[in-house]
């Protein structure tokens, strides 16, 4: 018996390496923590209905971009493994099948549950408060996105101790992905941490395009609405119509393992090229739906520091609408090699080529806009200048691959490594700090330490400039993506030991911003945000108090005009309240049903990625239980009575004065 | 027509009130679906862009031709289809505030629904005992996966439209009863759809 | 489409005749290439033409009898979201059919 149990655990629990026990044990310790702390503090009911079950989108918001935080940390620390094994040539610190595991989880990670969760949080938080509504269109829908994106990402991130991880890269190609190669549980964690999340960023995706098409304020039009609102619908757009593609494609290469089906193997009449077509008809819109928003963010920041109304409205509406069904018609440029004859090729070429032009007309736009500005220096406005050239130099080199016969050259070197780096990094990284401390008073009401935050920004961009500069320089020398070592004679050393530095300046800014925020909340009392407008801002967010009150307005505003809060400053003066009579505000109940649901989700992921048909069967008949339940609940919503709202409304003035 | 119409108006009139100065919910509930409806046009795509580019790759295993019975697809088509237009009666009765009218029609639906899956089941049974499961060849995963999808998602209008029907005769008609069935109703003709393509791509255009 | 907001169009839910015009229509365009293909009248290219036609009239027979799309309110929203998300499903099928089968070189 105890033989039996040793041999389970031995094959369960990833052995063997004593990076992974270190993480065991941090798990277990910080696990123990949470919950000594939680019950010697008596903060679990607290926990469970301010927190678990709460509808309110804030609050949402908050809880993604934290998640975010993890994953960045996480993934940041695969990357410095990464950029240790190839500080030097010929090391030994990771062998090869580790390093394609740490490789593989990097660029999921970065992805899926640190990008997406933060631009969501940042959806979340904001496009309510800019359209002037009270909440989402559907709150527990919303509820329902952050859990499953949570088990999603506990799933994945799970596979590092439990039953090893996935290592067929970030996309997992096959025939690499199939059983034949790959028979452990690796892939099927995978699978199952992507599609049980990705059915979260399908229905946030609905949920933020009917938020906007619907829940605008009264008199905004849609040619009045903040740029923000405008990227997070052209971010919607693209997610509604390709993560369907991934969840289709996903279920085929589970079928494949699961079933034996025969769609993408080597044998049986499959055809593994198919997985790669179907796979970056999701992938490239996937990159555009994470950088559209950071555009509307830029777009944000430049009007607010620049004090000017932004330049060129219509076209970056048109040139955001335009990326995103454009990047629906550029997906075979990422296989170019793959044997296609030269119409394929060409034709991509040139639809890739083409999206270049709104990107260009975007960044005019926001030169424009800071041309003759009076320009302030916050760290918000920094990251967006940062920002300009970086992903200049990034989007140039995509045109470079884009050249379909260059890219025979370009292909899978580490030039391709550096151009998404330099965009990804550059564009959606750069913008979501942007953002976050552009809203971060409105979130927290109150101001983060700017000189530790000039220090971050510094950090960041001068390692980021010195890690992968080199790395185009690598691939045009010869070096390939994922290599695990290479040899003194090839002449690398030198350029790959400056990269590795340029990683390390990057962990030491983000441990500024973790130094930054915990400073802020420290001094908190002291950096309050008493105006609810700390930035001399335009856009309705800034005209409520922060951190805002649970129902967001408590008399929803009346829109006539572009950057209406700024429009209201200059004509009225400032903070002019306008008396109106109150109403009972309608708001959506809290609900458990969201977190139970998607901790069946996770049950029943576990159970197929281990095939253990218990678990699959508990798993899917409590989510079909979930959905039924809240189908016949009708009790979902309640009133904020009149006087409450004056209590609230009266509070948040006493502090504020 | 015209006293069942001043009701009505009664009744929007009071769901406005309800909601004054916001976006009348239901309608944005239903708006929401017909998005999500969106989405699954989509994931039926890849699945028939699938089965065209692996249509061919029969493994030297069988083939369409060999395989399908026509008498049972066509029956079942056309059960579908009727399926189609009593649940178009059913709404019908619903704006006619007869109850009795709406659920006996999801019911005839429901029972419609019910002889589709059970003739599916046993297409696919018989499908496995002549040896052609899914993993005989590209092109049985591709058929098993895309009509297996559009069953499950038959199967999942069918729990539904019971736990409606049981919501309905609970609550009778009201603004949200009324929006479930106007989305399961959307649901229902969406499916049929898919099925006239899959009837179309995969069927007949396999035995041609 | 849109039926809550039915009081400002009279029409709005169909009547019993639309609906059964639709089912007819439907019958009808589903008779046609069953007989078509069963018969074996057609080859080849204009075979799957008028099958394909056929699926698509059906198709264009539901969204107007059954899910009621023209009545819709403006912004017409639903009809835009659909006209995008078939633009797409052509470019996931017909350019999967370009890649994977008439384009390749390497095969």
């Amino acid at each position: 018996m105890w033989e039996k149990i040793k041999e389970f655990a031995s094959e369960f629990f990833v052995t063997g390496d004593p990076l992974i026990y270190g993480a065991d044990v941090t798990i277990v310790l910080t696990l123990i923590a949470i919950v000594s702390g939680l019950t010697y503090f008596k903060k679990w009911k607290w926990l469970w209905r301010e927190w678990l079950t709460t509808v309110d989108h804030k609050k949402i918001g908050i809880m993604y971009i934290l998640a975010a935080f993890l994953m960045l940390f996480r993934g940041g620390v695969d990357a410095l493994l990464m950029r240790a094994q190839l500080a030097m040539p010929e090391l030994n610190f990771l062998p090869p099948d580790h390093y394609n595991q740490i490789f593989t989880t990097h660029g999921v990670i970065m992805i899926l549950f640190m990008a997406m969760p933060f631009m969501f949080g940042l959806f979340n938080i904001m496009v309510p408060l800019q359209l002037g509504a009270r909440d989402v269109a559907y709150p527990f829908l919303n509820s329902l996105s952050f859990w499953l994106f949570f088990s999603g990402a506990m799933l994945f991130n799970l596979s590092f101790v439990i039953g090893g991880s996935p290592d067929a890269g970030w996309l997992a190609y096959p025939p690499y992905s199939g059983t034949m190669y790959n028979p452990g549980v690796g892939q099927d964690f995978y699978i199952w941490g992507i599609q049980i999340s990705g059915l979260g960023s399908l229905m946030t995706g609905i949920n933020f395009l009917v938020t906007i098409l619907k829940m605008r304020a009264p008199g905004m039009k849609l040619m009045k609405m903040p740029m923000f609102s405008w990227s997070v619908l052209s971010s919607c757009i693209a997610i509604i119509f390709s993560f369907p593609i991934l969840t289709a494609t996903l279920a085929l290469l589970f079928l494949d393992r699961y079933a034996g089906a025969h769609f993408f193997t080597l044998d049986g009449g499959g055809n593994p090229m198919m997985y790669i077509n179907l796979i970056w008809m999701w992938g490239h819109p996937e990159v555009y739906i994470i950088v559209l928003p950071a555009f509307g963010i830029f777009s944000e920041i430049v009007s607010t520091f620049s004090k000017k109304k932004l330049f060129g409205y219509k076209s970056m509406v048109w040139a955001m609408m335009i990326i995103s069904v454009l990047s629906f018609l550029v997906w075979a440029h990422h296989f170019f090699t793959m044997g296609s004859g030269a119409d394929v090729n060409a034709f991509f070429a040139l639809t890739t080529m083409l999206i270049a032009i709104p990107t260009g007309v975007k960044v005019f736009n926001w030169l424009f806009t800071m041309f003759r500005g009076r320009i302030t220096f916050e760290t918000p406005m920094l990251w967006t200048i940062g920002f300009i050239p970086c992903f200049i130099v990034g989007g140039l080199t995509g045109v470079l691959l884009s050249v379909a016969p260059a890219d025979f050259q370009f292909h899978n070197s580490y030039f391709l490594v550096a151009h998404f780096h330099q965009v990804i990094i550059g564009g959606v990284v750069f913008g979501y700090f942007a953002g976050l401390y552009y809203w971060w008073p409105k979130m927290f009401g109150f101001t983060l330490n700017e000189r530790i935050g000039k220090w971050a920004f510094w950090f960041w961009n001068i390692g980021f400039y010195c890690c992968f500069m080199p790395q185009y320089v690598l691939g045009l020398m010869g070096m390939t993506r994922r290599v695990v070592t290479y040899s003194w004679d090839k002449g690398w050393w030198e350029l790959n030991l400056v990269s590795t530095i340029g990683a390390v300046l990057m962990a030491i800014a983000f441990l500024f911003q973790v130094w930054q925020i915990v400073d802020g909340f420290k001094h908190q009392a002291k950096n309050r945000d008493t105006t609810g407008d700390p930035w001399n801002g335009r856009t309705l967010e800034w005209s409520i108090p922060s951190p805002a009150p649970v129902y967001n307005f408590a008399v929803l505003p009346n829109v006539s005009r572009q950057d209406e809060w700024w429009e209201q400053k200059q004509s009225a003066g400032a903070h002019q309240t306008i008396k109106q009579k109150l109403e009972p505000i309608h708001m959506p109940k809290n609900s458990g049903v969201p977190i139970v649901m998607s901790a069946f989700w996770f049950i029943a992921g576990f159970g197929f990625i281990f095939d253990w048909t218990g678990f699959i069967y508990t798993g899917l008949a409590g989510v079909v239980g979930c959905l039924l339940y809240h189908s016949f609940n009708y009790d979902t919503d309640y009133y904020i009575p009149v006087d409450e709202i004056e209590r609230t409304e009266a509070a948040i003035r006493k502090v504020n004065i | 027509m015209a006293e069942s119409q001043t009701s009505e108006q009664i009744l929007q009139a009071h769901a406005h009130d309800e909601h004054h100065g916001h976006p009348d919910m239901e309608e944005v509930r239903t708006f929401g679906f017909w998005i999500y409806l969106m989405t699954d046009v989509i994931i039926f795509g890849t699945l028939f862009a699938t089965y065209i580019v692996l249509q061919q790759n029969t493994d030297g295993g069988p083939g369409p031709a060999d395989l399908f019975q026509m008498g049972g697809i066509i029956t079942s088509t056309f059960i579908l289809l009727a399926s189609s237009y009593t649940c178009g009666l059913a709404l019908l009765s619903m704006h006619k505030h007869n109850v009795k009218g709406l659920i006996s029609w999801l019911a005839v639906t429901a029972g419609l629904g019910a002889i589709f899956i059970g003739m599916e089941i046993a297409e696919f049974n018989h499908l496995v005992h002549e040896g052609a499961t899914i993993g005989t060849s590209a092109f049985l995963s591709a058929f098993f996966t895309l009509v297996g999808t559009h069953g499950l998602h038959v199967l999942f209008g069918l729990v539904w439209m019971i736990a409606l029907i049981i919501q309905l005769a609970k609550r009778g008609i009201t603004p949200v009863t009324k929006r479930k069935v106007n989305v399961i109703s959307l649901f229902w003709h969406f499916l049929d759809v898919v099925w006239i393509f899959v009837f179309t791509v995969v069927y007949l255009m396999g035995v041609s | 489409m849109v039926p809550s907001n039915s009081h400002q169009t009279p029409e709005g839910h169909g009547s019993f005749k639309s609906y059964t015009i639709g089912f007819f229509c439907s019958i009808i365009l589903t008779l046609i290439p069953i007989t078509v293909v069963m018969n074996d009248w057609l080859e080849g290219t204009w075979n799957s033409v008028v099958l394909m036609t056929a699926a698509v009239l059906q198709l264009m027979v539901q969204l107007l009898f059954f899910m009621h799309l023209r009545e819709e309110n403006k912004p017409r929203y639903n009809l835009i979201s659909l006209v995008l998300g078939l633009v797409i499903l052509l470019v996931i099928v017909a350019g999967s059919m370009w890649i994977m089968l008439y384009n390749m070189v390497a095969v």
